[in-house]
Formats: structure tokens, C-alpha cells, sequence
């Protein structure tokens, strides 16, 4: 064997040679723009080049009431689709994978079909049926039921029913997918022994599937959060573009579009980009550890 | 049992973390979809091959048909000199990115591109990467509208765009409407007479058809106020924005007791430039409204119905003596500074935009008000009856450009730097104060002045 040979052969070598193409994307499609970023905030970005402008976009930051708007708005949203997106989803699984359920993979493919469609295509779809004319279809349902139309879009409460419903109609399907699958992977004789202990069809849901839906539930909550956080075409789309009434749909990601696209500001949009990251780890720790997937203060082993 | 370990859930939280950081840099997942679904949507080369080669780029379809137009009556014209283009198409937003991002990497740029004035003032700042045509557009400076270019020059007065047209501003009128309640629109000259002139239409037809329709998501009344004051809110380039001033205070406040009174109504979502807007026009919801010049061709493309039944007259003015036009939107065209020829494309661009075989294509094709005033008194050219602009309303165009022009009544109201951040504010936040929640019009200005100083530094 020529030396070559040897080196891939060689146990030390080989697991390297396998997690080379993972390692590099991660430092160059992540670890590179991620330090890119963050320097960038410090700097101001103009055609001439880059200069150092110390904290100055931060500062600015801390006093900027668009911001905080944004900030609010994507915190307010990614808690609502925590608290639509978790229990519907799990109880939509529960039920299709009930053996009392027929034709269980037409149901599946229904409410999964959503989240193949492109965001472009139903943000516009939600534009025209929430749109504020008399002719719209939501409006058109209102007159119907004997009330006047509404300007669905141009205050807070009415436009984030749009929002929202946009958000539940995309990922219901895919959310109820991991639910399923977390389902498919709890043993059926322990629901055997709780049918010999008594239990009821409540009792197990609580008792059993729950907590054995913990792993699976924890990993939905997980992305929800990010997903929630770095919300921006749906709100794109519902206001054919980025700029909403009193800014009702602007989210940290809009905002960063906003300054750094719209704007030709890139330093200000990175300072946004970096804060919105600390945020979101922030919370997912917290997250994980109050869940118990990171253990703090104990030495465990690997599981 | 299948479960989730630790380590997958770290690298799902990392990844997650990963993509909210790319967000935050690239803009990459959020706009990756985006990306795919806008690839331009026409590439098309004009022109032989041994001509000299550039790129343009477009964010409308029918201005690279122009453009295609003007590179074959060039070639003609210039056997020695021929020149091949490549023309790419892309979506509004996406083109500007595009341009914005190669421009600051310094390749990939287009030789010769479109840029619409709201998106210019990224470009023209200290450091621009614009080619300067200021040499180019010598020839044609005199007959041109001067205030045309001076929107398209940076700080020092260089020219770095190429206009398309004017977009004077003018008043529509459903002249069908007034004519079915017997009302005279044509002798009102000033906004009092207009308001008079809504209360009438709203007796007259039991409140069924409004007088306008006022906009929360445009300032083109404010823009015309301003023109007829003489005021700028922006201050001009280099210049403080002021957003208290008298022409923005009595438009608004006009407007807030039009709604109180219920002769007129809001703009269905934002302006008129909309399908809904479009609707409303149509239904003859609303029997007038100020727009610039190139929504004629609105009215040709979209509302094909409502040929013969619209004229077209100068706007009113709130005291007598006031200039009643300002130009409203366009597309300055550039050449960029990576450029391989630039002084060639530059010559090409300004014939084909400033010229007057260019501006024949660009009244007859696009249907927009040219640049050069000298033709709008030039009898073929403005007059021509195969235009369909010239049948399609109660009125010739020209014969209202002609008084516009007479009575030097175009004003200027510039688009700066700090322009993008003015307009959002108002479009987002003080029109709907104003005019949805009928907040006091000077505590509105107020809160608007507040926010802008902070966020200009100024």
C-alpha cells in the first residue's frame, strides 16, 4: 500500500476524511458570515469600504422605536404560533393515527399539501381574501352574515388573524408529520398495560402518549421558536411588501431587510441580524434546559 | 423506542441558530426562495456580434423593448460603431439588490442599467459608483426639463441618470359622472372650489360616488401641495428634513375634513396605483383624483372600459398664482463604473433617451410625457391621432402639458438620501394617523419630525 492508501485506511484518519464536507460548509456557509456579521456590525458599509464606527450602530439600536416594534411584534408572534402549532398539530396526529380513523394517508396529504405551496403564491392568495374592498372574500362573508367590511389589513388585531391563519394553514401539516412520526415510535404493549390497568382513552393521551411525546414536542418547540423569531415573507407577501400600517407586520427580519436592502445600510441591518441571534439562543436554551434536553450542574455521560 | 438524543437536539439548535445568523447576514433562507422563483424573466442579446458589447438591466419588460428598439436605429445610424446588447428583466426589488449588492462587490454589475428614483439616492451619495454623463448629455441639456436631470445628479451637480420622462402631475376627472349629475368640473381652479364642488357631488348622488379617494400609502398629494407652495420637505440634497411646513399641514388637514364630511374616501389599500384602486375607478366609486402623467397608461392597460369617459386638466391650487404640477416618479438610467466602454454606452443612452427619435418611442410606445418640452409643442409629434393617448381621454395630453409648460407650472420636489426613511414614516405611520385615526394633523407632524431627527441625525 502506497502512503496515500495507508493515511485513508488508517482508523485515526478516515472519520475525519467522512466529516470534512460537513466541517467545511459549516465554516463557510456559517462560521464565515456568522464573524463576517458580526464585525460588520461594528462598521458602517458604503461603496468606498468598510469603516470601524465602534458600537455606534448599537447604540442607536437601543433607542430605536422601529426596532423594539419589530422585536415585539416577532416575540408576540412566535408565541402565538407556539401556542396554535403545538396543540393542534398533536391533536390532529393523535386522531389520524387513531385506529379508529379511516384513510388515514388522504387526511395526511391534505393538510401537508399547505406547506408545498410557496409563500409567495399564499401570501398573495391571504392579500386578496383578506383585502379591505367590499368585493373580498372575507368581507364578502361578513356582508353575508349582515355586518359592513372591514379593513382586515390596517389594524393590528384583524390583520394578525390573517397572519396567523397564513401561518396555521402552511404548518399545521408539517408539524402533525413530526407528531406522527414521534407516535409511530411509542410501543403499543404499553398501551396494552394500561388497558389492563383501566385507564381510559384521556388518561392514556395524558399518562402515556404525553409524556412519551416529550422528545418530540421539545424538537417542534425548538424550530417553532426560530421559525417564529425569523418570521418575514409571510408578513412580505400579506402587505405586498415590506411596509405595513403603523408597522403592524414588521418583524426583526423585515426590519434587517429593511436597513440593510431597502436602506443600503448593511452595518445597522448585521447590528439587528446579531442581536435577533442572541435573542433566539437565549431562548432555546432556556428552553432546552428547562425541558431537560441540556442538563446543567451534572456530569452525564453521553446517552 | 426511538427517541431524540442530546446531540441532535444541539445540532438542531445550532443549525437553527445557524439559519437565524445567515438571516442576519445574508439574508439567506428567508429570501432564498425568492431568488429561485426570480430568475429574470426575459434575456434577450440585440444587436450583431462584432458590435460592442454591454448588459442592461430592467426592472420593467417594455423598457428593454424600448431600449431593443433604439440599439437597431443606432446600428443604423452608426455602421462604424455598432454596439450588441444583452437585456435581463428582473422583478423591482430583486433588481435593485442585485445592482446594490454587485455594485459594492465590484463585479457583476451591469454596464447600463434601470433605477427608479426612490431606490437612487443609494446611489448617488459620496462615493458613487456612477459613470458621470455629464459630457454625454451636453448636446441635449438645453431642451431638456432641467429639473428632470437635476434629480438624477449627485452632491457636486454631476449628471449620473438619464430621465425617462416627466411625470407632471395632473388631475383626473370621470367626467361621465359629473356630466350624469350635471355638475361643472372644469371652470374649479382652486381646492376650495374642489371641496364646494364634493359637497355637490355628495348631495347629487346620495353620498353613492365620492369626490376622491386620499392616500395613507403615498405622498403624491403632499408632493403636489409642496410644488404649489414652493416648499421641498426634504430640504434639497445635503438639506435638513422639515416636515412642518405649510403645504403638508393644510393638504392634510383638508383631507381629514374631506373624511369628516364624507366627500371623499380612503384610498382602498394604500393609493390608486392598485387592482383595488383600479376597481374603484372603474365602479366610478371615485370621480377624480391627482396622478401623475404616466397613469395614462393605466387607464389603457387595465381599464380599457373607461375610454372617452375621462378628461385630464391641470390641478387646482390653494391660492391663485400657485404653480399646480411637480414630477412624480421615473427611472433614471445609469451607466455603472464597471463599465468596459462607458463613454460609448453613455452616448447610446442619452441618444436613445434624449433624442427625438427616442422620445417619439418613448410618447408613442410607453406613453409617457418626454423630457424634452420643445416636442410638446412639435404638431406631429404631440398630436399624432394613431396614438392611442390622444383618442383614448376627452382630452389631447399635450394641449394640458402645453399650459402646464406656458405657465412654467412644474415644480421640483427633490428625492435625497433621506428620502426613503421620510417616505416610509409617512406611508406607514403619520398618513394613518391622520387620515384612519384622526389624530390632530400638527401633533402628527410633530411625532413625524421627532422620529425623523432622531433617526437622520440631524
Amino acid at each position: 500500500m502506497n502512503k496515500a492508501k495507508k493515511l485513508l485506511y488508517s482508523q485515526k484518519v478516515a472519520p475525519y476524511v467522512f466529516v470534512l464536507p460537513f466541517v467545511l460548509s459549516l465554516l463557510i456557509f456559517w462560521a464565515y458570515p456568522l464573524i463576517t456579521g458580526i464585525i460588520m456590525s461594528f462598521q458602517e458599509v458604503s461603496f468606498s469600504g468598510y469603516t470601524f464606527i465602534g458600537v455606534k450602530n448599537y447604540v442607536k439600536l437601543a433607542s430605536d422605536k422601529f426596532f423594539r416594534v419589530a422585536v415585539l411584534n416577532s416575540f408576540e408572534y412566535m408565541v402565538l404560533t407556539l401556542l396554535l402549532l403545538v396543540p393542534i398539530p398533536m391533536l390532529l396526529a393523535v386522531l389520524i393515527e387513531s385506529r379508529l380513523t379511516k384513510a388515514r394517508g388522504v387526511w395526511k396529504v391534505i393538510l401537508y399539501i399547505p406547506a408545498l405551496t410557496s409563500v409567495v403564491i399564499s401570501g398573495m392568495l391571504f392579500r386578496l381574501m383578506f383585502s379591505e374592498g367590499d368585493n373580498s372574500q372575507m368581507n364578502q362573508l361578513l356582508q353575508a352574515l349582515g355586518q359592513s367590511s372591514i379593513a382586515w389589513l390596517k389594524s393590528k388585531g384583524t390583520a394578525w388573524v390573517a397572519l396567523l391563519l397564513l401561518c396555521m394553514w402552511r404548518w399545521t401539516g408539517v408539524n402533525m408529520l413530526y407528531f406522527v412520526s414521534g407516535l409511530k415510535s411509542i410501543d403499543n404493549s404499553i398501551y396494552e398495560s394500561g388497558d389492563i390497568d383501566g385507564a381510559n382513552g384521556i388518561q392514556k393521551f395524558w399518562y402515556l402518549t404525553l409524556p412519551l411525546l416529550k422528545p418530540t414536542i421539545v424538537y417542534v418547540i425548538t424550530i417553532s421558536v426560530y421559525a417564529g423569531l425569523s418570521m418575514f415573507l409571510e408578513s412580505f407577501m400579506l402587505w405586498n411588501g415590506n411596509s405595513s400600517p403603523k408597522n403592524i407586520g414588521l418583524t426583526i427580519v423585515g426590519y434587517l431587510y429593511k436597513r440593510g436592502i431597502e436602506k443600503n445600510d448593511m452595518g445597522y441591518a448585521c447590528a439587528v441580524g446579531v442581536v435577533l441571534l442572541v435573542i433566539a439562543l437565549i431562548i432555546n436554551i432556556a428552553q432546552l434546559i428547562a425541558t431537560g434536553t441540556i442538563k446543567v450542574g451534572k456530569n452525564k455521560g453521553e446517552d | 423506542m426511538k427517541t431524540i438524543s442530546r446531540r441532535d437536539f444541539l445540532r438542531g439548535s445550532a443549525a437553527g441558530a445557524a439559519t437565524i445568523a445567515l438571516s442576519g447576514i445574508l439574508g439567506a433562507p428567508a429570501f432564498a426562495e425568492e431568488e429561485t422563483e426570480y430568475e429574470a424573466t426575459a434575456v434577450t442579446t440585440v444587436g450583431p456580434d462584432d458590435g460592442t458589447h454591454f448588459e442592461l438591466w430592467s426592472f420593467v419588460d417594455v423598457h428593454n423593448e424600448f431600449y431593443a428598439n433604439m440599439v437597431n436605429e443606432w446600428n443604423e445610424l452608426n455602421p462604424d460603431r455598432p454596439i450588441q446588447i444583452t437585456f435581463s428583466t428582473y422583478p423591482y426589488s430583486d433588481m435593485h439588490n442585485k445592482l446594490m449588492m454587485s455594485l459594492q462587490a465590484g463585479s457583476g454589475a451591469p454596464d447600463i442599467c434601470d433605477i427608479e428614483i426612490g431606490q437612487f439616492p443609494n446611489y448617488s451619495g459620496t462615493d458613487s459608483p456612477l459613470y458621470h454623463l455629464n459630457d454625454a448629455l451636453a448636446p441635449y441639456e438645453d431642451s431638456l426639463v432641467t429639473a428632470r436631470l437635476d434629480v438624477y445628479s449627485d452632491a457636486d451637480g454631476n449628471r449620473i441618470g438619464v430621465p425617462t420622462h416627466v411625470g407632471a402631475a395632473v388631475m383626473y376627472w370621470n367626467a361621465e359622472i359629473f356630466e350624469q349629475y350635471g355638475l361643472d368640473y372644469k371652470s374649479v381652479t382652486t381646492w376650495d372650489e374642489y371641496t364646494e364642488l364634493g359637497r355637490q357631488l355628495q348631495e347629487a348622488s346620495g353620498g353613492e360616488v365620492y369626490l376622491t379617494s386620499v392616500d395613507t400609502g403615498g405622498v403624491d398629494w403632499l408632493w403636489v401641495a409642496m410644488a404649489e407652495y414652493g416648499e421641498d420637505w426634504t430640504g434639497g440634497i445635503g438639506g435638513d428634513v422639515d416636515v412642518q411646513i405649510e403645504s403638508v399641514t393644510k393638504m392634510l388637514t383638508m383631507q381629514q375634513e374631506w373624511l369628516n364630511e364624507g366627500i371623499a374616501m380612503i384610498s382602498t389599500d394604500g393609493h390608486v396605483d392598485l387592482e383595488a384602486g383600479f376597481a374603484n375607478i372603474m365602479e366610478g366609486k371615485i370621480a377624480s383624483f391627482p396622478k401623475a402623467m404616466w397613469y395614462m397608461s393605466r387607464f389603457v392597460n387595465y381599464m380599457p372600459e373607461m375610454e372617452g369617459k375621462y378628461d385630464i386638466t391641470t390641478i387646482p391650487v390653494f391660492e391663485e398664482g400657485q404653480i399646480n404640477s411637480v414630477g412624480i416618479g421615473g427611472t433614471g438610467t445609469v451607466v455603472t463604473n464597471q463599465c468596459a466602454d462607458p463613454e460609448l454606452a453613455a452616448e447610446w443612452l442619452a441618444w436613445a433617451k434624449c433624442s427625438a427619435e427616442g422620445e417619439a418611442h418613448i410618447w408613442n410606445d410607453l406613453g409617457f410625457d418626454v423630457c424634452n418640452t420643445e416636442l410638446w409643442y412639435d404638431e406631429d409629434f404631440a398630436f399624432d391621432p394613431d396614438n392611442v393617448y390622444n383618442t383614448f381621454f376627452r382630452v389631447e395630453p399635450h394641449s394640458v402639458l402645453q399650459e402646464l409648460a406656458d405657465n412654467d407650472a412644474i415644480g421640483t420636489i427633490y428625492t435625497t438620501s433621506k428620502s426613503p426613511t421620510l417616505n416610509d414614516y409617512f406611508c406607514t405611520t403619520t398618513l394613518n394617523y391622520v387620515l384612519e385615526d384622526g389624530w390632530d394633523v400638527e401633533d402628527a407632524l410633530q411625532d413625524a419630525q421627532d422620529y425623523l431627527d432622531f433617526e437622520l441625525e440631524q
